[in-house]
Parts: structure tokens; C-alpha cells; sequence
């Protein structure tokens, strides 16, 4: 059975994407998660990117010299989101100071335990 | 990459997660100018392994850098990764493959931005055109995100200090020239770049249009370099160079300039944010048009890195060491 090395892009985001995906659903720290989150949407940004290579093309960029470009359109969509990205997560981590501000822990476990402590 | 991605799950030191995840970053830039995504490549490499990761080490300075152990194990967790990424692989095998210029995705509204943007819109690169003038209405949209969540970060956080003694921010900023003092060679190559930084982003703000570069990157390089003042010479010293007004001014600012040319394109004539009615000739028209939104995505971009930045420093403790409550 020949594997089909074109296709390995796509392996490498999957492996990425589930790597920040486990992060973000077995770890109790929240800057962990946030990290986490992180690791994800770079996996996604490589899929676009490379998504929109074409063989022997170059950056889109026009030029006389060059015939053969790669897909601009992705590049737009994901330079903008980097920007987002950065701003989002500042907003997250945002919420983790205030989080650690309101219960003196940014461990889930010890979250859940003061809020049943404060329930009884 | 992946090594990194892994590596990062297994570490308890959250310091060093930062600064893998830094890393990561870096990485993800070079591949992307392998993948000829020059415009990006920039941004994730500014933004990235330069602010987000000040950002991060920001936070766990007020949250302590030690991960606790779980006690649980996470099978379960292992289990449905393991089932959503077998998915996602059964997936990709009808995807087309690395580099097939005949893939789908080449063959929608690509075309035409590349065989017209030329005399439709002007500038060469592409990636500009697009980003500002044919979808440049998604790209509004992306400025208020960016103008929401640094506002947001004010909300959340910005009132904290209140609480503080009075004089915090002065004793936080004497403090920090004491520990600066002693790293001279730090000081006098961070004067000596952080002119050069400021150059560089200006290039690229207003050479955009020609090559790689334009109001996101220019915003965030801009902002490196103020941020880079702020650590090494304090909070409040940088303060006094850049304002409180003027940051918070800049971030409204830019959202406001941006739809604002578009408002103008609706009183000339055109549709929402159609440049060409603005000048005579409509290659100078969606010229001014980009010039003016990129300087305002650039403006805002600015304002909102150095805003969230200040915010977070502001709340760091004067002593390590007596922020022990719990």
C-alpha cells in the first residue's frame, strides 16, 4: 500500500489541532487552556495557508517576472485573524487575572472546590 | 512543529510553555513564507512570538507560573481526541492535494482578483487589494473585533488597581529602573532600535501596496516598539511618552477613519466603502481609499496592542513577593 504523501499537510494540522484540542479539554490551568487554544488556531491558520499553495507559484505579489501566483484570498483571511487572535486571547487572559483576582486560583479543581465550600 | 506541540502538553513550568509557545510561533512564520504567505508570515512572527507571548508571561507574573499536578487521568480526554482526529484524517483523503492548482479553491473569485486587481484596484500586491478594498467590509469587521476586545480588556481589568494603594504606579515604575540600572547593555541597544522599529513600521504601513506589509503588521510593529519601551524603562516612563488619551484616543480613532472613507464613498456617489468615486480617476480613488483605511486599521491595531499591554503591566506588583494573598 503506497501512502499518499500529498496529503501530509493536512495530517500535520490534524495532529496540531488535536494537540491544543487535548490541552484544552484534560488541563486544569487556564492559562494551560489558553495556550491550548492557541496551538489550535495556528493549526487552523496552516491549514488555509496551505490550502492556498500552488505548486511552483510564488507570493502574490505582481510582478512581469512571474506568471504563476499562490492563492492570495487565504492570506487575507488569516492575516486578519492572526490580529483577532492575538486580541481575543488578550481578552481571555483578561479573564483569567480577574478569575484569579475573584477566587485566589487558576486551577479548575480549586475553582469547583471554593464554590462548593461557598455552597454549603 | 508537532515536537513543540507535544512538548508543550507534557510541561508543568508554565514559563517555559510561554516560551515554547513563542517558538511554535516563530516556526509557524517560517512555514508560511515557505507556503509564499509573505503578508502573514509577518504578522505571526510580530504578533505571535513578540506580543502575545509579553502578554502571556504578563499574566502568569499575576497568576504563578507552576501548573498544580491532576490527580485524575484523562482517558476519557485521550479517547475523543483520538476519535475526532481518525475523523478529521478519514476526512483529508478527499481533499486535493498539496499544491494542485486545480484545486476548488483556486477556481471561485481568484481568478478575477488576479487578473484584474491590476487595473481594477493598483496595487501589486494582491494580498493588499483584496484585504482592503474587495472584501474590504470583512476587513472592518476584523478592526471592530480587535477595538471590542481591547476595550474589553479595560472593562475586565482596567478598574482592579483602584483597590491598590495610591502611589502604585510610581513605586512599581522606581522599582523597575532599580532592576534596569544594572543591565546597561539592555538600555542602550534597546534606545539604539527602538527608532529603527518605529522606521520599519512605518515602511511598512505605507509601502504596503507594493510589497509585503500594510496596517496589521505596521499596527502590531508599532506597538513592539513601545511595548519594548515600557519593559525596559517602565510602565510609567512609557506612559509619559504615549498617554493614556492618546492610546484610547488612537483606538477609536482608526475604526473611525476606516468607516468613515467608506461613509465618504456613500456621499460621493458609490456604494459603502466603493473607493473609486472618490477621486476622478478611479485608480486614484481606490488608492486614497486604501491609504486611508490601511492608516486607520494601523492606528487602531496600534492603539489596542499598547492599550491591552499597559493594562495587564499596570496590575503587576511592586514586590514579588507580597502578593501572597489568597
Amino acid at each position: 500500500m503506497s501512502v499518499d504523501w500529498g496529503l501530509f499537510n493536512y495530517w500535520i494540522v490534524v495532529i496540531l489541532m488535536m494537540a491544543g484540542f487535548y490541552v484544552v479539554i484534560a488541563q486544569g490551568n487556564l492559562v494551560k487552556k489558553i495556550v491550548g487554544l492557541n496551538i489550535f488556531q495556528v493549526s487552523v491558520f496552516v491549514f488555509y495557508i496551505s490550502m492556498g499553495k500552488v505548486e511552483g507559484g510564488s507570493a502574490p505579489i505582481l510582478s512581469d517576472a512571474v506568471t504563476l501566483y499562490s492563492n492570495p484570498l487565504p492570506h487575507v483571511l488569516i492575516l486578519t485573524a492572526i490580529v483577532v487572535g492575538v486580541a481575543t486571547t488578550a481578552l481571555g487572559l483578561a479573564l483569567v487575572v480577574r478569575i484569579r483576582d475573584a477566587y485566589g486560583s487558576v486551577e479548575e479543581d480549586e475553582i469547583d472546590r471554593y464554590e462548593q465550600e461557598q455552597e454549603d | 512543529m508537532t515536537v513543540i506541540g507535544i512538548g508543550l502538553i507534557r510541561m508543568r513550568n508554565l514559563f517555559a510553555v510561554v516560551m515554547l509557545s513563542g517558538i511554535y510561533s516563530l516556526l509557524a512564520a517560517f512555514l508560511y513564507v515557505i507556503m509564499d504567505a509573505v503578508d502573514v508570515a509577518f504578522t505571526e512572527a510580530a504578533v505571535g512570538a513578540g506580543i502575545a507571548t509579553v502578554l502571556m508571561l504578563a499574566t502568569l507574573a499575576l497568576t504563578g507560573t507552576q501548573e498544580k499536578p491532576s490527580r485524575h487521568t484523562n482517558l476519557l480526554s485521550i479517547a475523543i481526541v483520538t476519535v475526532t482526529g481518525a475523523a478529521l484524517v478519514y476526512g483529508t483523503l478527499d481533499m486535493p492535494e498539496y499544491g494542485d492548482p486545480d484545486a476548488p479553491i483556486h477556481h471561485h473569485v481568484v481568478p478575477r482578483y488576479m487578473n484584474d486587481s491590476a487595473h481594477e484596484v493598483g496595487p501589486p500586491n494582491v494580498v493588499t487589494s483584496v484585504l482592503a478594498s474587495y472584501r474590504g467590509f470583512d476587513t472592518l469587521g476584523e478592526v471592530t473585533v480587535i477595538f471590542t476586545a481591547a476595550v474589553g480588556v479595560i472593562a475586565l481589568i482596567g478598574r482592579i488597581r483602584r483597590r491598590r494603594s495610591l502611589n502604585h504606579d510610581a513605586r512599581l515604575n522606581e522599582r523597575w529602573a532599580d532592576t534596569m540600572s544594572s543591565k546597561p547593555v539592555l538600555r542602550v541597544l534597546t534606545k539604539l532600535i527602538i527608532p529603527l522599529i518605529m522606521l520599519f513600521a512605518l515602511y511598512v504601513q505605507f509601502h504596503g501596496d507594493y510589497g509585503p506589509g500594510g496596517g496589521f503588521q505596521a499596527g502590531v510593529i508599532f506597538a513592539s516598539a513601545l511595548i519594548l519601551y515600557g519593559l525596559i524603562f517602565g510602565i510609567d516612563t512609557a506612559r509619559r511618552a504615549v498617554p493614556e488619551w492618546m492610546t484610547r484616543l488612537g483606538l477609536a480613532l482608526g475604526v473611525l477613519m476606516y468607516a468613515g472613507t467608506g461613509v465618504a464613498g456613500l456621499v460621493m456617489g458609490g456604494n459603502f466603502l466603493n473607493y473609486s468615486v472618490l477621486a476622478h480617476d478611479h485608480l486614484h480613488g481606490q488608492h486614497w481609499g486604501i491609504f486611508t483605511i490601511e492608516l486607520g486599521v494601523g492606528i487602531t491595531v496600534a492603539a489596542a496592542m499598547v492599550t491591552i499591554f499597559f493594562t495587564f503591566a499596570r496590575l503587576l506588583p511592586v514586590d514579588p513577593n507580597d502578593e501572597k494573598r489568597s
